[in-house]
């Protein structure tokens, strides 16, 4: 490997972690506030302006406590849930393009940490990880809340994970790949003459079934039941204290930005120029003169833009979701999944391969 | 008896939840909207503002003055025999002639006048059964104390400076 290979694969690395866990107490902070807007209240307002330095404050506290694990738990699993939890989403970040190439120095620069073909296939692999911290958490904990939690969790993500593979093989077969990249490329022309052709406007319904799966792979709210406060306590995270609940708390988070990142790649053009964009990079280019390098850089920064914006409009309907609607009860949770997203995702996909194959011909 | 089964009509509208969501989101996003452009919440800012109860909130307790500073009780015993929950408790004596400028005579005086205040049920009897408007209950409700010894109100701290119904601004 040449040393200009390493410096930029480090210099993405970094740039997906620094930013991915640089925003991390930001959303935190408007997490808390934006509830406490939309309920007619004020929010943690005393900590720095604004209230910006709470999660700051959150963080020395969470690392100044005592660090203890209950007696009757088995430590092997127990220490390896919190990491497993954290981990599992920053690597699904890797194949998540956050820009088509830069050119530097005469190179190019492939905006991806990983480019791999089968980029789809290796989120999916990471993101049904995600059921292993809640699993483990739970049954390592030797608390029968966390059992259940961890039952009803471990429960509820396999089933939304069969609504979401099939929604996503719908797409899969519209796009005719499984690298990311070219999703991207595919998605940045035009459909019925006005609309981007993004995929949400390409297969609506797929869409909306992987959107709905995500909230429970993600355990956010209306389904939560992992953690179900009100009846668990706090379900497969409640024997744990100081930075391990850091660590499952930080990982809530994390999924949530790996899981808006994976449905605007999939869904909503990825790092494709949002309307007015192409005109911005068009203008900036001609102002400063720059040439084919330049404006293909400069394209970059609006790529990277784009996706940023919207992972961070996802992150906002997150919360908003969250403060709407109230927790669904398990048995209508698992009808919600079993007998209506499995059917419907099944009969949408039965229906985008018979129009593909017409359209193909 | 046993349980009742009511089977409700729903249209495939309501069957659906998605519009009904959307109609939820809709609120909440109205209400976001109203607390980060426009500020507005119900939020009290506690030890920067201060709840406005009615003028007829009971509060700590006090006993009024005259302009020499003299209580106006004439240690009559009414409210330490009202108090339901027994908090109450007057050592009674002569009063100098003195402390009388006016000509009213003041024959009776507390020579120590105790209010247990944990014992308190702040029900506002002791107030209505006295004679001479003497003690009174304030507007204030910070009764939040370090030590039992200080939940114990004497009569220097029953005199103390008032002014209206001693109400928190």
């Amino acid at each position: 490997m040449e040393m200009f290979d390493l410096i930029q694969m480090v210099a993405k690395v970094l740039l997906v972690l620094g930013v991915c866990l640089g925003v991390l107490p930001f959303i935190i902070w408007f997490e808390r506030r934006g509830a406490s807007w939309m309920q007619g209240r004020v929010g943690p307002n005393r900590v720095g302006p604004f209230g910006l330095m709470q999660p700051l404050a959150d963080v020395i506290k969470f690392l100044s406590k005592e660090e203890f694990s209950p007696r009757e738990v088995n430590k092997f699993y127990y220490y390896l849930a919190p990491i497993v939890a954290l981990i599992a989403p920053i690597c699904a970040l890797a194949v998540i393009p956050f820009g088509s190439k830069a050119i530097i120095d005469g190179k190019e620069v492939i905006l991806q940490i990983a480019p791999m073909d089968t980029g789809i296939i290796f989120i999916l692999a990471f993101a049904g990880l995600e059921v292993y911290p809640v699993i483990l958490a739970g049954w390592a904990s030797k608390n029968k809340y966390s059992v259940l939690g961890a039952l009803r969790g471990s429960a509820q993500i396999v089933s939304y994970e069969i609504s979401m593979g099939l929604a996503l093989l719908s797409m899969l077969i519209v796009y005719g790949t499984f690298s990311p990249q070219e999703m991207v490329t595919w998605q940045s022309g035009t459909f019925l003459g006005f609309l981007p052709s993004w995929g949400v406007f390409v297969n609506p319904i797929g869409a909306m079934v992987f959107w709905i799966a995500i909230f429970a792979e993600t355990n956010r709210l209306p389904f939560d039941l992992p953690e179900g406060e009100s009846e668990l306590v706090a379900g497969y995270h409640l024997e744990y204290g100081a930075m391990k609940f850091a660590l499952f708390f930080m990982a809530e988070y994390v999924a949530m930005i790996m899981a808006s990142a994976f449905i605007s790649t999939m869904f909503f053009g990825g790092y494709s120029l949002l309307p007015g964009m192409a005109e911005a990079v068009n203008f900036i280019s001609n102002h400063f003169g720059f040439l084919e390098t330049g404006r293909q850089n400069v394209k970059a920064f609006f790529e990277f833009i784009s996706i940023f914006t919207k992972v961070s409009f996802f992150m906002f309907v997150f919360i908003w979701v969250r403060w709407t609607l109230p927790r669904f009860r398990f048995d209508q949770l698992m009808d919600l999944g079993w007998k209506i997203l499995f059917p419907l995702s099944l009969i949408n996909l039965v229906g985008v391969t018979i129009a593909v194959y017409f359209l193909n011909q | 008896m046993g349980t009742i089964n009511i089977s409700r009509k729903y249209t495939a509208k309501q069957k659906s939840y998605l519009p009904a969501i959307f109609v939820g989101l809709k609120i909440t996003m109205k209400h976001f909207i109203k607390g980060f452009f426009f500020r507005k919440n119900v939020t009290i800012q506690y030890p920067e503002v201060k709840r406005d109860y009615s003028d007829r909130f009971r509060g700590m307790h006090f006993i009024s003055v005259d302009k020499n500073k003299t209580e106006n009780c004439t240690a009559c015993f009414l409210c330490e025999t009202v108090c339901p929950a027994d908090c109450i408790h007057i050592v009674a004596d002569e009063r100098e002639d003195e402390f009388n400028p006016d000509g009213v005579k003041k024959e009776k005086k507390p020579v120590s006048f105790d209010i247990d205040a944990l014992r308190c049920c702040f029900c506002g009897f002791c107030e209505e059964a006295c004679p001479k408007d003497a003690i009174k209950m304030s507007g204030n409700y910070e009764m939040a104390v370090s030590s039992r010894e200080e939940a114990f109100y004497d009569l220097d701290h029953l005199k103390r400076d008032i002014k209206g119904r001693g109400k928190i601004v």
